[in-house]
C-alpha cells in the first residue's frame, strides 16, 4: 500500500540525527513492547508480513510522526484486538472480561534463548527454476496496490539487472493477507540512480532491492 | 521522532497503556513476563554489535573466512554462532577503494539483528529511511562523511527477509594486530555504511 511506511524518496524530514551514546531503550516501555512482540509472535496467531501491514496500516499522517516502538505497540494492540484475543475493554481495564482465545503455544522464560537462535528462515524447498538469471535485465511492475507489498513505490516500473538469485522465499503479498506462503523466486535487483531519479540521480551510484519474481517482467 | 519530542503525559499515558497490555496478555495466558524479561535481556547483554564486530576482524584476518563470507554469508556467519532472528539470511558488502556500500530499510526497520542488535532510532526514522536511498552522500554527508565523486556509493534497500552487512576496510597501520584488537575498531555505522572503522590511531 502506499502509505507512511513506504518512505523511499520522500522530502522534508530534515538531516538525520544521531543521539550521542543512544540507549537501546528511551523508557522501560519501549523495552516491555519489544519482548512482548517478540513473545506474542509464539502465539501463531499471525505471521511477520501480517505485523508488518499492521504496522503501515496505521494512519499515514500518524506513522510519520510516531516513534518506532509506538508503532509497533499500535500494530499489536490492533492484531490482538482483531483476532478476539482481547478487547477495547480490557485495555481499559487491565483484566480479562472474555475467556481467552487458544493460541498455539506460550513462550516460557526457559525456550527464550532456544527460539530466538532458531530464528525464522523464509526460505523454502525449491520448486521448478527462476526465469530470470545473473545479467539479465529486468522491469519492475508498476502496481499500487491497497494490500502489503514489498515493492517499494519509488523502484516501480522502473529497469534494473539481475545481480543475485536469493533463492525461493514466502511471498509476503501473499502472506500477509492469509493466502498462505506462496513462495515465489526472489532476486536481487540494481538500478542505476539515474534511472530511478532522473537527474538527480549520481551517475555513478546504485540502489538495490530484493524483488521476488511476480514483481517483474522481462525487458523486450 | 526520538522520545524527547514528546511531553511527560504522552509518556506517563503509553507507559500506562503498556502496563496494562503486558498484565491482561499475561492474565490471558499469552505471554509470560519472565519470558519478556529475557528476550530484553537478551537484547540487552548477548546480541549487539560486538557480534559484527568479530565477523568484520576475522574477514580481516583470515582470507579464507572472508572467502566463504563472498561466497555465502549466511553460512560463513553462522558457524560464528550467531544465527538467530533477523539474521536467518545475510549478506555480506565489501567496501572497497572504489565502492562504499550504504543499508537502509525505505519499507519498516530491517536490520541485521543477529550481529549488530536492536537498531538506532535514527535508522528507523523517516529521515535515514526517505532519503538513503535518493541522496545517500547527503546522508553521509548528516555523519560526517563526504566521499570522493568517484567512488561508487551502492545502496542496499532491505526489501526481504536478506539482511545486509557491510564490511569496511581494515585501516591502515594495522598490520600484525590481533582479531580481538581489530574488532575494536569495527563500530555500529561502520557496518551499516554510515561510517567508517576507527583509525589506529584511535585505539591508542
Amino acid at each position: 500500500m502506499n502509505g507512511g511506511a513506504d518512505l523511499g524518496g520522500m522530502m522534508g524530514f530534515g538531516p538525520v540525527v544521531q543521539e550521542e551514546n543512544e540507549p537501546l531503550f528511551h523508557a522501560p516501555w519501549e523495552a516491555r513492547v519489544l519482548g512482548m512482540v517478540v513473545a506474542l509472535g509464539a502465539c501463531g496467531k499471525w505471521n511477520l508480513d501480517m505485523s508488518r501491514y499492521a504496522r503501515e496500516t496505521m494512519p499515514t499522517a500518524e506513522y510519520l510522526s510516531a516513534d518506532y516502538y509506538s508503532i509497533w505497540l499500535d500494530a499489536a494492540v490492533r492484531l490482538l484486538k482483531e483476532r478476539g484475543m482481547i478487547s477495547d475493554g480490557e485495555l481499559e481495564t487491565a483484566k480479562a472480561l472474555i475467556p481467552p482465545v487458544e493460541v498455539a503455544r506460550k513462550l516460557a522464560a526457559k525456550d527464550v534463548a532456544a527460539v530466538l537462535n532458531a530464528g525464522g528462515p523464509a526460505n523454502r524447498p525449491e520448486e521448478g527454476t527462476p526465469v530470470f538469471a545473473v545479467g539479465d535485465m529486468v522491469q519492475t511492475i508498476n502496481d499500487h496496490p491497497v494490500t502489503h507489498t514489498r515493492m517499494a513505490r519509488y523502484a516501480r516500473g522502473k529497469s534494473g539487472k539481475i545481480v543475485k538469485v536469493h533463492g525461493f522465499h514466502v511471498f509476503p503479498d501473499s502472506s500477509a493477507h492469509g493466502e498462505g506462503e506462496n513462495p515465489q523466486w526472489l532476486y536481487k535487483v540494481t538500478f542505476s540512480a539515474q534511472e530511478l531519479w532522473g537527474r538527480q540521480g549520481n551517475p555513478h551510484d546504485t540502489v538495490s532491492l530484493d524483488l521476488w519474481e511476480p514483481y517483474l517482467r522481462a525487458t523486450q | 521522532m526520538a522520545p524527547h519530542s514528546h511531553d511527560h503525559s504522552h509518556l506517563t499515558e503509553t507507559e500506562a497503556r503498556v502496563r496494562a497490555l503486558e498484565s491482561l496478555l499475561s492474565e490471558k495466558g499469552y505471554i509470560d513476563s519472565a519470558a519478556v524479561d529475557e528476550i530484553v535481556q537478551t537484547y540487552e547483554t548477548k546480541i549487539g554489535p560486538q557480534n559484527g564486530a568479530h565477523v568484520v576482524a576475522k574477514s580481516w584476518v583470515d582470507a579464507d573466512f572472508r572467502k566463504w563470507l563472498e561466497e555465502d554469508s549466511t553460512a560463513a556467519i553462522h558457524s560464528l554462532g550467531y544465527t538467530s532472528r533477523q539474521g536467518e539470511h545475510i549478506d555480506a558488502v565489501f567496501n572497497s577503494d572504489d565502492t562504499h556500500h550504504l543499508v537502509v530499510c525505505t519499507l519498516c526497520s530491517c536490520y541485521p539483528w543477529s550481529v549488530l542488535g536492536l537498531p538506532p532510532t535514527w535508522y528507523k526514522s523517516p529521515p535515514f529511511r526517505s532519503r538513503a536511498v535518493i541522496d545517500p552522500r547527503g546522508v553521509l554527508n548528516d555523519f560526517g562523511i563526504t566521499l570522493p565523486e568517484t567512488t561508487k556509493v551502492e545502496v542496499h534497500d532491505s526489501t526481504s527477509e536478506v539482511r545486509y552487512l557491510v564490511i569496511p576496510q581494515r585501516p591502515a597501520g594495522t598490520e600484525g594486530w590481533s582479531e580481538k584488537q581489530l574488532a575494536k575498531l569495527v563500530t555500529r555505522n561502520s557496518m551499516i555504511g554510515t561510517g567508517f572503522a576507527r583509525t589506529a590511531e584511535a585505539l591508542s
